[in-house]
């Protein structure tokens, strides 16, 4: 979404007729110091800062001062199984947990923007996970996953599927679970940006569409999906960002177990900062994040974008 | 209605009903099975066969929630870090929204760009070091950290969400008034401030709900249990829980989530439309 307005904003191009039209002079200064100084002491300082530590040996408690360490910490990262094992759970998660909550929340924005009965009901449900906080949502999922007074493992009983699993212990069923919980987290979210983009695609086009004789699809193909392109390719970016570094949810659900196997590389490098007090390492998984996530969201936005000159 | 959907055959139509219905089961579900877990005593979480409406509902898990955890002094924690939190983020978070719409100087568009890149970082890059610098400014384990860390951290969506109330604000007022000899600062209080007020309260009222639901931050910075707040706390319930346990922590969770729904109920219609204003500008 953010996204989207940079480009509009660009596209405007021409500055607004300036009413206050002045040189940038002290007022400009004194209105955005209040805000630019905290978001450079406590956030492009310490994302510096802890690029910086990327590099040492920090710890935390020890009295020896902290030594540049160079690129040692990358290339124990190279040789950590534990951490590529993560790393690979972090990918499953955040691309298991983005595609899917795309395609529902496209297929809840379509039907929102049908008139249908029963809509504002599924606009204010669409909005309570939203609501709420992330720990709350993984406090009712443990209960709906629960293998005794679980609702899910009663309900398969009542269909003579199966009795009892405990979904967030099994090594095989995990994973998936917490999946499950990560893509209705963020349904609303997404549900909301689609259906702000739909609401925007011209009505008259997609009458006419209609008249010419184009079935659903080919209105949806040919009308629907040009128009909402932008806003869908800026929030599904938006929804890989914030799945890849999620923490709260899954630290509820399984706080990385079982065996590691819902270990995602935040919930590792909370681990190694704050309970072996390995800052220096946890920067640099953090850094190995950051460019990770980087490259893959730039290829995906450059596929698409060149997918949309064509 | 579009004349379209009078053509929409009636097992299109069966069909869409179909699938909302089954979208609101998979969004509600969750929800009521927590809101009944809330209400069961003892003996029916224990049951082979739960149900989903309590037999005996009874409201011995929220009194046993309360009593057990300091669940009050956690709500008041948060309460307070939150509410601090909103109202620096609009303070600070506004004037700076008025540049970032009004002009296109390099700091302005500098730290728009800022705003937008530091969404992509992950908080572990960044929880490392300001853990360290709070802690040389003796600021670890206090709620005035903690709150600074919030405005911080609610700024890029609040001047988001602002951006959107100023630009709708039409410049030609402010230019009505500068002709009339009104200075720049009589300008924005009483020319732009009065009608960016319900947009302010709609940013403050969001940056009170992110920050009342946070937990991360809040279980770094943290380490006194009466300072805590309110996700913190309602995590010591998890662990080696007896199905007997479920109730309370049904019930805590319920109140941690009261306050936030009320809020984002009352704001919903601002949010998402100051959203459009930001996301989709004709």
């Amino acid at each position: 979404m953010t996204l989207a307005t940079a480009t509009t904003r660009s596209a405007q191009g021409v500055p607004p007729p300036g009413a206050v039209r002045q040189p940038a002079d002290h007022g400009t200064w004194f209105l955005v110091l209040p805000a630019l100084l905290p978001i450079l002491v406590l956030s492009v300082g310490p994302l510096l800062y802890g690029i910086g530590l990327a590099f040492t040996d920090a710890q935390s408690g020890r009295i020896a001062a902290t030594r540049w360490t160079g690129l040692l910490n990358f290339q124990d990262l190279l040789h950590d199984t534990l951490f590529r094992e993560s790393f690979r759970i972090g990918l499953l998660w955040a691309v298991g947990v983005t595609v899917p909550q795309f395609l529902l929340a496209l297929g809840l924005a379509l039907l929102l923007d049908q008139d249908l009965r029963l809509r504002w009901l599924a606009r204010a449900l669409a909005l309570v996970p939203w609501a709420m906080p992330e720990v709350v949502v993984g406090i009712m999922w443990r209960l709906v996953y629960h293998p005794d007074a679980g609702v899910l493992n009663e309900t398969l009983r009542r269909l003579g599927l199966g009795d009892g699993h405990d979904w967030l212990a099994g090594l095989g069923t995990a994973l998936p679970a917490v999946i499950v919980v990560g893509v209705w987290a963020g349904l609303p979210q997404t549900t909301v940006a689609l259906l702000a983009g739909l609401q925007n695609t011209p009505r008259e086009l997609h009458e006419a569409a209609a008249m010419d004789g184009a079935g659903a699809w080919r209105r949806f193909a040919t009308v629907t999906w040009p128009a909402l392109r932008p806003v869908a390719l800026a929030i599904s970016s938006l929804n890989f960002i914030w799945n890849a570094n999620s923490f709260a949810l899954v630290y509820v659900l399984t706080a990385g177990g079982p065996g590691g196997r819902t270990r995602l590389p935040g919930l590792f490098a909370y681990e190694e900062a704050f309970r072996y007090g390995q800052f220096g390492y946890a920067a640099a998984m953090g850094c190995v994040m950051v460019a990770v996530i980087s490259v893959i969201l730039a290829c995906y936005l450059a596929g698409r974008l060149k997918g949309g000159e064509r | 209605m579009p004349p379209t959907t009078r053509r929409t055959g009636r097992l299109v139509r069966a069909g869409q009903y179909l699938a909302l219905l089954a979208y609101l089961a998979f969004l509600a579900f969750p929800f009521l099975w927590l809101l009944s877990t809330a209400f069961k005593p003892p003996r029916e979480l224990g049951s082979l066969h739960p149900t989903w409406i309590p037999a005996d509902p009874t409201l011995a898990n929220f009194r046993q929630a309360f009593d057990e955890q300091p669940l009050l002094r956690a709500g008041l924690n948060s309460l307070v870090a939150a509410s601090c939190a909103a109202f620096l983020a609009v303070a600070v978070g506004t004037p700076m929204a008025y540049v970032l719409a009004r002009r296109r100087s390099l700091p302005a568009r500098a730290a728009a760009g800022w705003v937008v890149v530091s969404q992509a970082f992950p908080f572990v890059l960044v929880i490392v070091p300001l853990f360290l610098l709070l802690k040389n400014l003796h600021q670890i384990d206090s709620l005035p950290g903690l709150i600074l860390v919030y405005v911080v951290w609610a700024l890029p969506f609040a001047l988001w969400m602002l951006v959107g109330y100023v630009r709708a604000v039409p410049v030609e007022l402010e230019e009505a008034a500068a002709v009339d000899g009104a200075g720049r600062a009589r300008i924005l209080a009483s020319v732009t401030g009065p009608l960016l007020g319900p947009g302010m309260v709609a940013t403050g009222l969001f940056a009170f709900v992110s920050a009342w639901n946070e937990f991360f931050f809040a279980l770094v910075l943290l380490k006194t249990p009466q300072k805590q707040t309110l996700p913190v706390v309602l995590t010591h319930f998890l662990g080696a829980e007896g199905t007997a346990d479920l109730g309370p922590l049904a019930a805590g969770a319920l109140c941690a989530t009261l306050p936030s729904l009320v809020v984002f109920a009352a704001v919903q219609k601002r949010i998402t439309g100051g959203m459009l204003a930001g996301a989709v500008k004709h």
